[in-house]
């Protein structure tokens, strides 16, 4: 029980926060930007999304490999440009402060650009002949995009907000587990990481096997939850 | 939209700015890695690269090369991404067609739907799955690393959603014209869903070229590494190697760091090369896979 408890803790609370104000906020504001407000050029629009995309299909392992290197703190080029300013370099991946805040921010990077799809799928779909219909009745673009862009928008946006509820326990095992070190176990560890030390490190076979059970139970019961909520309120069904 | 006003003006300036920096934010941190693993060891060590490399040498990458762990490693991976992609693809397509249908064309469909579905909401945990595996007798084969995620349940949703999206029309007159199902399918269905099967082929690739742990804990001895795998041990873990290899590397132009580099960027190269052709069926074969209910 006291493991459970433990395991519990772990989920940090205070990381997911965190990651859904810096994920989904800038999320939508890049999808708007690239759909919807005026960037006619197609071959820049192109470039922009084929290099934000990309991060996302690089394994952890690479960026690992490239995050210790350039987060390193004796040589690494961001604390090379924080020393330019006259900052103290900064152990991002030793200091179990700055941890936590480490993961969330290459979380991001890897993952943001990949994250518009949704929203410009979302986009597209909205009908061509409200906009029109908007530009008659004399509404500008703030107002355009106030009246028809995003209460269009509104129900993939629950969905998405919704449904990441199910992926909570799935904290990113692969990351944690190549960018965390045990100088920062204290605030870096989730209950997958832990699982593994204990399973298949320590050998400990039982307890690894109730944590992991644990885990699936609740997880299972926040995926179906979701999934319910999903369908009430924005009618989507996964088949 | 004649003509552009200086608050437009001003606004559009703010959008390409925004957008070219978040691109560039995306490329930097690689860029930064390839300069590194291009220059000289000592150019490394003092710190003088950042976005382009300083003393340019192939050193690194000759060194990399010649390693036979990493060419081996290299091997492994070719071998699972070929073998997996194959099976991936054949069960995925396999499944999709008869899930795409309805009720009336397939009446147990909803208990078999579940019965995917409930491999995506549930998992048995680490330890179960790793004996699972250890009691069929798969540690050390490359098996182990293509049967488990065998059927790639979210690919199978993807594509059946593509499928439910095609006109029904088409089939029926190919049913008139006396096509069976596996004609309808391979002649029909394929060819239609390219946007889909592309999306879904640059999943499945770049999936098993980039996993790492199930080679970690299923293959015992490393020489049955795939290349993600063993760099996951040398690059994440360094603790055992650093010294050494700075050792052995005392007299060449190449560094721990350097050397690193190089690997990670070769690891990546793969993906470089495939992404950019099935990129452009993307937002098509997502789109249209995805946002339908």
């Amino acid at each position: 029980m006291r493991l459970v408890k433990n395991a519990w803790r772990k989920t940090a609370l205070k990381r997911l926060i965190l990651s859904f104000i810096l994920i989904l906020l800038p999320l939508y504001v890049l999808a708007i930007i690239i759909y919807n407000w005026g960037i006619n050029t197609l071959f820049f629009k192109r470039t922009v999304q084929t290099i934000i995309y990309f991060p996302h299909f690089l394994s952890w392992v690479i960026l690992g490999g490239i995050f210790i290197d350039i987060l390193s703190p004796s040589n690494g080029i961001v604390n090379e440009i924080l020393g330019f300013f006259g900052a103290d370099p900064i152990f991002f991946l030793g200091d179990e402060d700055w941890f936590p805040f480490t993961l969330v921010a290459t979380d991001v990077w890897k993952n943001f650009g990949y994250g518009t799809i949704v929203y410009l799928a979302a986009l597209t779909n909205i009908d061509p002949h409200l906009y029109e219909a908007a530009v008659v009745d004399g509404a500008n673009r703030w107002k355009q995009t106030w009246h028809v862009t995003l209460p269009g928008m509104l129900p993939i946006i629950m969905l998405m907000t919704v449904l990441s509820l199910g992926n909570v326990l799935n904290a990113g095992f692969e990351q944690v587990y190549n960018l965390y070190s045990p100088m920062v176990y204290s605030t870096g560890d989730i209950i997958d990481t832990l699982v593994y030390r204990l399973g298949l490190i320590d050998a400990q076979y039982g307890v690894a096997t109730a944590v992991g059970l644990f885990k699936s139970a609740i997880s299972f019961v926040l995926i179906v939850l979701a999934n319910f909520l999903a369908n009430r309120y924005a009618g989507y069904r996964v088949f | 939209m004649h003509k552009l006003t200086t608050g437009r003006k001003v606004f559009l300036a703010c959008n390409y700015t925004i957008l070219a920096i978040s691109a560039l934010l995306c490329l930097l941190p690689l860029i930064n890695v390839l300069a590194i693993s291009l220059s000289s060891k000592s150019a490394a060590a003092a710190g003088f690269v950042k976005f382009w490399p300083v003393d340019f040498t192939w050193a690194s990458y000759k060194y990399a090369l010649s390693k036979p762990e990493f060419i081996q490693g290299f091997l492994v991976s070719l071998e699972r991404v070929a073998l997996g992609y194959i099976v991936n693809m054949v069960l995925t397509i396999l499944v999709a067609y008869p899930l795409s249908k309805d009720r009336f064309g397939f009446r147990y469909r909803h208990y078999y739907a579940w019965f995917f579905i409930i491999t995506m909401m549930f998992s048995g945990g680490l330890i179960p799955t790793y004996m699972t595996i250890k009691e069929a007798g798969l540690l050390d084969t490359i098996w182990a690393l293509v049967l488990p995620g065998a059927v790639p349940v979210f690919n199978v949703i993807l594509l059946m959603n593509f499928f439910r999206g095609l006109p029904k029309e088409i089939e029926e007159a190919a049913f008139m014209d006396g096509a069976g199902r596996w004609r309808i399918l391979i002649q029909i269905f394929l060819p239609l869903s390219l946007p889909s099967l592309a999306t879904v082929s640059l999943f499945v690739l770049v999936h098993h070229w980039n996993s790492w742990f199930d080679g970690l804990i299923y293959m015992n001895s490393p020489k049955n590494y795939p290349l993600q795998s063993y760099l996951q041990t040398i690059i994440v873990t360094p603790e055992l190697n650093n010294l050494q290899v700075d050792q052995l590397l005392e007299a060449t132009m190449v560094s721990d760091r350097t050397f690193k580099a190089a690997q990670v960027f070769l690891a990546a190269l793969p993906i470089l090369m495939v992404y950019p052709f099935l990129q452009k069926y993307f937002m098509k074969g997502l789109v249209m896979g995805s946002v339908k209910g």
